[in-house]
């Protein structure tokens, strides 16, 4: 028997309000991610993309239709709900890392632990383990202005990654970083989806960053087109 | 790290702007303390009021005086057990801005009513009942002009003056008294009002106030209508209340102390509530990604509202905290200069506690609207991904 995915999408329908128009997004999408999965999702701009991630992450609701992850139907949960949702099964990665700027890089790491009953040592450990595996363990005490661009998306990763959550939802990771520093960021995400199993679901208009992925999915006025990329 | 850290880091990120909201709310708390200290040092005569004392006045005011013959009347009313009499002197030293409070009494009857207040050897009690020109000098009195039992003193009257044209009464120091209860002020002398009476041009016969004990308090209402009513439409018609009440009434001629502090109190506290207010507004929008990203972490609208309510009411403690001890300082520094008017200044802990709530309805009230708008704020919205 095949195993169910983590994400797994029906029938779903978003649209938006715009003055008096409402807009459509997606209608009657059906989506399906197995778990240990790295998926790019590519396509224009307003194609949608944003707002997939918004959904599979809890942040936005559907108009209509399931949204299933982790064997959780998360469509119709409350905001504590979603709340609790993300900080258990979801990593967030953003363009603009969104690292807290009064915070270390290992107090910083540190934050999605503070939702959890860990003691002070265990989240100790925790965030020491994510920072080497993002190769930071040296700049725990680094703020993010005396960090490169690079080494603060990496601590963001390292604040993905802490709580250990089954799927990481990365937002145009690379889009504000060169392209050696891109390249390293996009292995370190390969190494987390090749070593440690995680599900990686990164919007991205990189074709080149869109290779590191197992597959990608283009999006295109509310439809998936699926389609193998070259090596 | 935990929230307090969180809540910490967050207000001082701006260094400058936390250290001016701080400041100005030390100053606020600042004033408060002062305000109340003296506010309450004005109103502590009505702590020390007795419960069974009455005090009977003329009823027109309290300045006009009363026969001496209502003081054997009032004592053999029925439910009285004790009763004295005194005169305001309006006293000074050698100089007019040398202000002596000074009350010309029976002395026995006096001393016997005063007994629960002020201690006085048994020696110097029975001195001042013998000597016909000896004075009782409380300790502060005492101490601030350097006098000794045995001093002569002269004291002069900007009310009274005497038969040969004199306002100076001489007087021997025959004894000094301390204090039974912390907020008894022992800047006052009492002189004879035998010695008093005999030599002043005018009102001869006449005294200022009955004090008078009743053998319950739960009669003090039935004894002092009856004493009005003994002397009702005589030409010296008399008002009898609670010695509590009587303080406060007296208290009461140089204002009401309690609605000036709070109405300075209230306008610093209106106008830090709208700076800190707006600048906790300002701080949130400017915040609205970093609040967007802690909900994206998994922090609820609920804790995030905490987080926001947290720093106002830290901010609030740090600049109430050290405001109050600029307050005790201050009241400290004032005390020995103002003990002549204000005998029981201090920043006691029941304004401590005042402060401390306000404190704390400070930090709500500036963080409530803020806190609001961040349990409110959307993901989407704050991260610019709607």
């Amino acid at each position: 028997m095949p195993e169910s995915p983590l994400v797994r999408l029906v029938g779903v329908s978003k649209g938006f309000v715009k003055g008096r128009e409402t807009i459509s997004v997606f209608h009657d999408l059906d989506l399906a991610i197995p778990a240990g999965d790295f998926v790019a999702v590519m396509g224009p701009s307003g194609s949608g993309k944003t707002t997939l991630l918004n959904l599979l992450g809890g942040i936005d609701h559907v108009d209509a239709g399931e949204v299933n992850v982790a064997g959780q139907r998360i469509d119709g949960l409350t905001e504590s709900e979603l709340a609790r949702y993300r900080a258990g099964n979801v990593g967030f990665v953003f363009q603009f890392y969104n690292l807290m700027p009064m915070l270390t890089a290992a107090q910083n790491v540190e934050l999605p632990l503070l939702l959890t009953k860990l003691g002070k040592a265990q989240r100790r450990s925790h965030v020491e383990t994510a920072l080497k595996i993002v190769a930071l363990a040296d700049r725990a005490t680094h703020y993010p202005r005396e960090m490169s661009g690079g080494q603060q998306q990496r601590v963001a990763i390292a604040r993905a990654i802490v709580s250990d959550p089954k799927l990481l939802l990365c937002d145009e990771p690379t889009g504000d970083l060169d392209r050696a520093t891109a390249d390293e960021i996009l292995s370190t995400l390969k190494v987390l989806n090749s070593e440690l199993g995680k599900t990686i679901v990164m919007v991205t208009h990189d074709p080149a960053a869109a290779r590191f992925a197992g597959r990608t999915l283009h999006l295109d006025k509310g439809c998936f087109v699926e389609k193998e990329l070259a090596a | 790290m935990n929230d307090f850290v969180l809540i910490r880091k967050n207000l001082f990120r701006r260094k400058l702007r936390a250290i001016l909201m701080i400041v100005s709310i030390l100053i606020a708390f600042a004033i408060f303390g002062v305000l109340a200290a003296f506010e309450r040092a004005f109103n502590v005569g009505q702590e020390v009021a007795e419960a069974d004392r009455l005090v009977t006045v003329n009823k027109v005011n309290f300045t006009q005086p009363l026969p001496i013959a209502y003081f054997d009347r009032v004592r053999a009313f029925p439910g009285v057990r004790e009763v004295t009499h005194a005169n305001w002197f309006g006293g000074y030293y050698q100089d007019p801005k040398n202000n002596l409070i000074v009350f010309a009494v029976d002395p026995e009857t006096y001393l016997h009513i005063i007994s629960t207040d002020m201690v006085i050897p048994p020696e110097m009690r029975q001195a001042f009942i013998r000597e016909r020109t000896g004075a009782l000098v409380g300790e502060s009195m005492a101490s601030k002009f350097g006098w000794k039992v045995g001093d002569h003193i002269p004291i002069s009257s900007n009310i009274f003056s005497q038969k040969n044209g004199s306002n100076t009464w001489d007087v021997a120091i025959v004894g000094i008294f301390g204090k039974r209860k912390p907020q008894v002020g022992t800047n006052v002398m009492l002189f004879q009002y035998a010695y008093f009476n005999e030599a002043r041009s005018f009102g001869k016969d006449t005294i200022g106030w009955l004090v008078l004990c009743t053998t319950s308090p739960s009669i003090n209402d039935q004894v002092a209508k009856g004493v009005d009513a003994m002397f009702a439409n005589s030409s010296y018609e008399t008002s009898t209340d609670t010695e509590k009440a009587f303080n406060k009434a007296f208290v009461a001629q140089l204002g009401d102390i309690a609605l000036i502090v709070t109405l300075v109190v209230g306008a610093a506290f209106i106008t830090i509530l709208m700076i800190v207010g707006n600048t906790m507004m300002m701080v949130v929008r400017e915040r609205a990604r970093e609040i967007g990203v802690l909900k994206t972490l998994g922090f609820s609208s609920a804790r995030v509202l905490h987080l926001v309510l947290g720093e106002t009411v830290l901010l609030a403690l740090l600049g109430g905290i050290p405001g109050l001890a600029v307050a005790a300082a201050v009241t400290l520094a004032l005390r020995r200069s103002l003990v002549e008017f204000v005998p029981g200044m201090a920043l006691n802990v029941s304004i401590v506690l005042a402060g401390l709530g306000f404190m704390l309805m400070l930090g709500l009230a500036t963080g409530l609207l803020p806190a609001i708008n961040a349990w409110r704020l959307k993901i989407a919205v704050a991260m610019g991904r709607g």
